[in-house]
């Protein structure tokens, strides 16, 4: 065998990694959840009772479920003008300035702060001037942990669409400002139609990082298992349940835990699959 | 409403267009400044906070010891004196746990990056970076159970150092196989045919031409990876557990940086040290964000 057929044999092996690790990951969360979903059923997925008591077991991931989906999408809401902004302001109207620089430096910077960090400023700082403006008693809840959350996803949100809309031809926008088209008019009609697939990806990646989100999440959502009632209710998403009851937890309590963890590695996966498709097939 | 003065209202509308439709630009560039102010002055304030209640306890100590145990702390805190002791299991079990996940995590990465460079086109190759890019979107808490099923329970029958590099490994993995064939993409194939055409074996086109030419963006995203998972705390509170003391056993537990901030959160004597802990880490995230953005920098100006 010469040397050039085993390079290619070593190339190929190592790639193979990614399906073993792949793989290994769906088997073994799979095998894992066996014993909570063999008591449990799909009873599983719509149960909002989470009781760890000895005796009285019974693991249902309902308010789990719902705490991740409203704490991620209040993050996503309030993340997109923030975002949207943000790429205009550094791919429109101060594009390639000092400006759009410091701006987009910002960001990747906000990109770099730990999740901890991120928790311990929304504990030490955002949650007492919630408190003080009188919006919630405590600080804990969705509101809060959404508010930081949809911080955090910003970079995210920015990265791609920062480059679609820089990608946007300029013959088109000068065409539009040579009719008469107000800077609004250009970006409503022309830059948004031109990026829509683009941003719209960027943002469902953005929603898929929210959902997996744990330190943060887990320090300022109140840490309570229960179905929640509004914004400023406190709850418990799919992640911090994890992180919370982990440590103590064993038998069927830490299977639900795993099967937990399957679900949100099932719903990650989709969400950012659904990302890149949309990307690769429309922008 | 009377349709007399629905008339005269759209014939204002009509004579006043133009200076309507500017107002309108105007006040939604007005509002898109402000959100994005809003979004880097929290960038500031967060910054600002670490460092204005961090500062004060960083000093010699800081590094060189191990971190107190409350009731240190909590005489300390009752004399109103600075915390003593300091980070240093943190920062050694960071060293150690990021350190062997590069080793684990860096070859694979480039391998494998160079294979989906290499064979771009395949459908295969498609396949594997197709998941590399889930893998990319796994939440970290998940990576952190799996790593326990697989090497807390199986292997080390314990929470470990080793542990806690798998888990970071796995995190970095997808990024610096990315980078690695976005930073190949930028290699002119020029070159790689000059080489093929001198008749060079394909390991050494790889190891002579590919990786040489690609050098600073392959660094970039080795240092962009390990800035990512320098402040990861969920995989690690599933695997490695922390430790009070330094450890460099790779079967036992070990502290970090990030670890240790989660710990000092939970225990109110303690809190005057999650400032400076933080101040810290963040530190030493900024800069390799900045290193590898001066090496990629460089690279672009050649």
């Amino acid at each position: 065998m010469n040397s050039d057929k085993i390079t290619k044999y070593i190339l190929f092996g190592a790639s193979l990694l990614i399906l073993v690790v792949a793989g290994g990951m769906l088997y073994s969360l799979v095998e894992g959840s066996l014993p909570s979903f063999r008591v449990f059923g799909w009873k599983f997925l719509v149960s909002p009772e989470w009781n760890p008591t000895q005796g009285d077991q019974h693991f249902g991931a309902l308010a789990f479920i719902a705490g991740t989906l409203f704490t991620s999408i209040f993050a996503l809401l309030v993340a997109i003008p923030l975002a949207f902004s943000t790429s205009l302001i550094v791919a429109e109207y101060f594009r390639k300035t000092w400006f759009a620089n410091v701006v987009s430096t910002c960001v990747d910077l906000l990109a770099g702060i730990p999740s901890v960090i991120f928790g311990l400023w929304g504990f030490y700082a955002l949650r007492p001037f919630i408190v003080s403006i009188g919006l919630s008693h405590q600080g804990f809840g969705i509101f809060t942990a959404g508010l930081v959350l949809a911080i955090m996803i910003v970079p995210y949100a920015t990265s791609l669409s920062n480059s679609i809309i820089m990608m946007v031809p300029n013959e088109l926008k000068e065409a539009a400002y040579s009719l008469g088209a107000t800077r609004l008019e250009v970006i409503w009609n022309v830059i948004l139609p031109n990026a829509r697939s683009g941003i719209t990806a960027s943002y469902i990646l953005a929603f898929g990082r929210a959902l997996g989100e744990t330190m943060a999440v887990t320090m300022l959502i109140g840490n309570a298992n229960i179905l929640p009632k509004g914004l400023f209710s406190t709850g418990n998403t799919m992640a911090s349940v994890i992180a919370n009851e982990f440590g103590e937890a064993s038998g069927v309590h830490l299977s639900s835990l795993i099967e937990i963890g399957l679900l949100l590695f099932v719903i990650t996966a989709i969400i950012n699959a659904t990302g890149k498709y949309i990307i690769k097939k429309f922008a | 409403m009377d349709s007399s003065i629905l008339q005269k209202r759209k014939a204002m509308i009509a004579t006043t267009h133009f200076g309507v439709r500017s107002f309108k630009s105007r006040l939604f560039f007005s509002i898109v400044l402000l959100f994005a102010l809003i979004t880097i002055s929290i960038v500031f304030l967060i910054i600002g906070t670490l460092v204005v209640k961090g500062y004060h306890q960083i000093n010699w100590s800081f590094f060189t010891q191990v971190a107190p145990d409350t009731f240190d702390a909590m005489m300390a805190n009752a004399s109103g004196k600075i915390i003593p002791g300091g980070i240093l299991n943190g920062i050694t079990g960071t060293l150690l746990l990021v350190g062997l996940a590069s080793v684990i995590a860096i070859p694979f990465g480039i391998v494998i990056g160079i294979y989906l460079y290499e064979n771009a086109t395949k459908r295969y190759a498609g396949v594997i970076r197709d998941i590399s890019d889930v893998l990319q979107g796994v939440p970290s808490i998940v990576v952190g159970l799996i790593v326990y099923l697989w090497v807390v329970v199986d292997i080390t029958k314990g929470y470990s150092v080793l542990a806690g590099s798998v888990a970071l490994a796995i995190m970095m993995l997808p990024l610096i196989i990315r980078s690695t064939e976005e930073s190949m993409k930028m290699v002119p194939t020029t070159l790689k045919e000059a080489a093929i055409a001198l008749g060079t074996p394909y390991y050494k086109v790889i190891l002579r031409v590919l990786i040489p030419s690609s050098f600073s963006g392959l660094i970039t995203g080795v240092l962009l990876a390990v800035s990512r998972v320098l402040g990861e705390t969920a995989p690690l509170l599933l695997t490695t557990l922390g430790n009070s003391s330094v450890n460099w056993n790779l079967a036992k537990p070990v502290s970090a940086v990030p670890l240790l901030i989660w710990q000092f959160y939970n225990d109110p004597n303690m809190v005057n040290l999650i400032w400076s802990s933080s101040l810290f880490l963040m530190g030493f995230v900024l800069l390799l964000n900045i290193l590898s953005k001066w090496i990629a920098a460089k690279k672009s100006i050649q």
